[in-house]
């Protein structure tokens, strides 16, 4: 009797393990569905990465932009989801003691220009004009695909600007600027024609976190390098190149992001965190009201990775050797169409150029200032001699 | 019936040829090769060649399978309609003088021209169109190729290509000067190549190395060529060239020895596998094995000789397809040594002291025969004290002239007999053999005009002065420190006394 009653209480026990352990299942099934609530749902990444100025003193500028270009690409976005818009003129530049290179630390460490660097808008075309068509997609019909941006709304989008800027404008190539208004109503016009799903700003300029203050769009993060009132510096110069390298706070960034692989789960509290006072001697700041997940949910993969469609098959394909040579006889005996021999031309036929007479111009009909000037001769005339003399005319 | 089984051998036989040649994709091939040419000046030119050429006719054919052909281009000659492509990236100048003719010279910045086929109506409007894609292609700014840089030649830049009819309308040119060429326009080059940049010659080509250079040019060239020698059909050829040039003292720091691994920082492992030719030239022309100024080594199997450029030329031909080149040392490094020196010679230069010593320059150089030789010396001029000028300084002064002594080969040999007997001047300068005479010739001196003063100024100055001072502080220290005062007149001395007696004796007035 009391063992059953023992082995009642055990299987009740058993039954209450049970069902508390399928309740805990269910609870963390429930927690992995609100879990995937919050996770981005994009499709496709792409990066915008915007070096305004010019000239061989603002090295550190490209350095800045190439080495965050190094880091999208390493973790997986493919170049031509990456619009970069840089004046190039500092790798093979005349100035340049190592030619074909762009270096982000002093000692020729790092090399962020490399082998295999693809730049879109280079040199002159890297203004305000063509910056905002690429953001707003109003870009004249006949640009190539590679200097578009061709994102939808699920995609998340990674732009990154750096450069001379103030309160509340961003210097361009040293003779235009961009204001904060203008950008926060470009990514409005963004948000309308639904071209991103979200987007992370980054700025590295003087007085960067002006720039993100008019920013009214949802879906919006913003990272700068420094307050309002506050000069961003430059890390440190190098004596054989003769210039600063890089800026702190993309040194820093640089630094941050060498240590993620596509696979890593940091999250962007992380990313705020990596230049403190004591390192970047400005204060960076950043903005995450427009934003509607957390920024602990939020994978620095995210806008700085890709996500790749991948499709594993098992079937073989065997790649054969081509056949040569036999095929020419037939091929020469297949074609009957041209029977006259054809010719390469003279290069420089002395006699026939000496000899041919400039093209005529098209013949135009002449314009209206011409007809109406001979208008009035023809009815002065007529008006002082009389209409009769029209008829020794017809 | 009867009729039908004839009808549908006769479709068969019909059908029978035409299909098997219908499946088979139109023939390409690749032929990669390298020309090494040393030249007069120390330095070393490199170029790359890569042709492929396809056996297509795109206009006529829906062409949708490439295979060593690249897409991108292949698709912008049917969309375009093009006959012809030329578009070249080149940074720096070739000097002519110092290196020779180039092979291929494009101007510095980027050139596009183009010839369309004459069934475009709109040739304006394909030639924008065309540029911008180029810009995508290549990432250069070749859309900023508009109207205001764009010409049509009339007489020159014919096509390159068969040509039957050359209308000027449908050729456009334009340069960019300013375009600046870097490793993102390298980059796209390379992905056109077959085996891009893996295996074969263009494992040499990297960008750090190509841009550390006095000259580099890269181009692409579309052009349809003849099939075969009767020329009833076409092929379409893309040649894709890239000339270097390395300097003797940036990237071989003095030295002028040069090897693959110097100049390129890799070596030739293997032949490109989808290549059909893969040769690597060096032009040994000036310089032969008997002769011993440069040494190619590995030492070469086979020569090669043509005129190229006007002149017959011999290259060292070393074929990566020729298993037994690579089977040794599993890479292929060349290099290219010179033996002794171009200029052997004495130099000794001992500068000048101010007041103490004067420059001397001794040089002992070997003349080339039917050239001419400039040494020129720059030099600054200095003022000396005004001491130190002679009387008449305008003349200018003198710097002595320079000396000649040489050693001249004699057109009839002398016999040396009798010396101390012979007339004339022959026995001044004793010579060995008969073979050269001694001859010492000295140049114009030089009059050099230096900067004089004026050497009245001097006592110009010290008037001036003197004056000014007497003048002005002299009169404010007068009315300053002066005072003035009555003086009673004295009422006469002695002297005055006896002129009066005197007076009073002749009859006149006392004073």
């Amino acid at each position: 009797m009391a063992a059953t009653y023992c082995l009642g209480r055990a299987f009740t026990a058993l039954a209450a393990l049970l069902l508390l352990s399928f309740g805990s299942f269910a609870a963390s099934q429930i927690e992995d569905q609100a879990e995937q609530f919050f996770r981005s749902g994009h499709t496709n990444n792409w990066a915008v990465l915007v070096c305004t100025s010019r000239f061989w003193f603002n090295y550190r500028h490209v350095a800045n932009t190439l080495s965050v270009y190094r880091s999208v690409k390493r973790l997986g976005i493919p170049d031509r989801n990456v619009e970069s818009k840089i004046d190039n003129d500092m790798a093979c530049n005349p100035r340049n003691p190592k030619p074909a290179t762009v270096f982000s630390h002093k000692n020729m460490e790092l090399d962020v220009y490399g082998d295999d660097v693809e730049v879109d808008y280079r040199s002159y075309e890297v203004t305000v004009e063509n910056f905002l068509r690429v953001l707003t997609g109003r870009i004249p019909p006949s640009t190539p695909r590679s200097k578009c941006l061709l994102s939808d709304d699920r995609s998340s989008i990674l732009i990154y600007m750096t450069g001379h800027g103030g309160n509340g404008f961003l210097k361009f190539q040293d003779s235009e600027e961009i204001t904060n208004i203008e950008l926060a109503d470009a990514f409005e016009q963004m948000w309308q024609k639904r071209r991103y799903n979200e987007l992370l700003f980054i700025i590295d300029t003087c007085q960067g976190a002006s720039m993100y203050e008019r920013f009214y769009s949802p879906n919006i993060m913003a990272l700068a390098s420094s307050q309002v009132g506050e000069d961003s510096l430059s890390h440190q110069p190098d004596p054989a190149i003769g210039v600063h390298l890089m800026d702190r706070y993309t040194f820093y960034v640089l630094e941050f992001l060498e240590e993620i692989n596509p696979a890593s789960q940091t999250n962007m509290n992380d990313l705020f965190q990596v230049c403190p006072k004591s390192l970047c001697v400005s204060t960076p700041g950043h903005r995450t009201d427009l934003f509607q997940r957390d920024p602990k949910n939020v994978l620095i993969t995210d806008f700085f990775g890709s996500i790749r469609k991948v499709e594993i098959t098992t079937e073989t394909i065997s790649l054969q050797q081509h056949s040569e040579m036999e095929s020419s006889f037939k091929d020469d005996q297949m074609d009957e169409e041209l029977m006259e021999p054809l010719k390469y031309a003279e290069q420089l036929p002395v006699a026939q150029m000496i000899h041919q007479k400039p093209k005529p111009k098209d013949w135009h009909p002449p314009g209206g200032f011409i007809l109406g000037l001979w208008a009035l001769i023809i009815m002065v005339f007529f008006k002082t001699y009389g209409i009769k003399h029209m008829k020794f005319i017809f | 019936m009867a009729a039908a089984l004839p009808l549908a051998l006769v479709v068969l036989l019909l059908l029978g040829p035409g299909g098997p040649a219908l499946a088979e994709p139109p023939r390409d091939s690749l032929r990669e090769e390298l020309v090494i040419t040393p030249l007069p000046s120390g330095d070393v030119a490199a170029t790359f060649q890569f042709r492929t050429r396809w056996d297509s006719e795109l206009q006529r054919e829906g062409v949708s399978h490439y295979r060593l052909f690249p897409k991108a281009l292949g698709q912008l000659i049917s969309k375009y309609s093009l006959r012809e492509l030329h578009l070249s990236f080149t940074q720096g100048f070739w000097r002519t003088r110092y290196w020779g003719p180039p092979f291929l010279q494009a101007p510095s910045g980027a050139e596009l021209w183009v010839w369309f086929q004459d069934t475009v109506t709109d040739v304006d409007k394909s030639w924008k169109e065309l540029s911008n894609v180029l810009s995508g292609i290549f990432c250069a700014s070749l859309n900023f190729i508009d109207s205001t840089n764009t010409v049509t030649p009339t007489a020159s830049f014919k096509p390159l290509g068969v040509a039957n009819d050359t209308d000027h309308y449908f050729l456009r040119y334009a340069v960019l000067p300013r375009e600046v060429v870097c490793t993102e326009n390298l980059t796209p080059w390379k992905k056109l190549l077959p085996c891009s940049s893996k295996a074969g010659l263009s494992v040499l080509l990297k960008a750090d190395r190509l841009f550390h250079t006095s000259y580099h040019s890269q181009a692409v060239h579309i052009r349809p060529v003849c099939r075969n020698a009767r020329c009833t059909s076409i092929s379409w050829e893309l040649r894709q060239t890239l000339s270097v040039v390395f300097d003797a003292f940036v990237t071989g720091q003095g030295k002028k020895d040069w090897s693959l691994f110097r100049m390129f920082s890799r070596t030739l492992t293997e032949p490109c596998p989808l290549a059909s030719e893969s040769r690597v030239y060096v032009d040994i022309t000036n310089y032969s094995q008997d002769n011993e100024t440069l040494e190619v080594n590995p030492p070469p199997t086979t020569t090669y000789q043509d005129v190229i450029l006007g002149t017959r030329r011999t290259y060292a031909v070393y074929d990566l397809l020729d298993t037994a080149l690579i089977n040794n040392s599993r890479n292929l490094n060349l290099q290219l040594k010179w033996k002794k020196p171009p200029e052997n010679g004495y130099i000794h230069y001992q500068p000048a002291q101010d007041r103490l010593q004067p420059h001397l320059l001794e040089m002992l150089i070997q003349l080339p025969a039917n050239s001419v030789t400039k040494v020129s010396i720059q030099f600054e001029r200095a003022l000396l004290k005004w001491t130190e000028y002679t009387p008449d300084p305008n003349h200018g002064f003198y710097v002595s002239p320079s000396v000649l002594s040489a050693l001249v080969p004699s057109l009839v040999a002398a016999k040396p007999v009798d010396w101390e007997g012979s007339p004339l001047f022959n026995t001044l300068f004793p010579v060995s053999d008969g073979s050269s005479y001694f001859v010492r010739l000295y140049t114009e001196p030089l009059l050099v005009n230096l900067p004089t003063p004026d050497f009245s100024m001097p006592y110009n100055v010290i008037c001036l002065t003197c004056t000014v001072v007497a003048v002005c502080y002299g009169s404010f220290y007068n009315l300053l420190t002066r005072t003035f005062h009555i003086e009673e007149p004295s009422k006469g001395g002695l002297a005055k006394r006896l002129a009066n007696l005197i007076r009073r004796a002749r009859g006149v007035p006392p004073l």
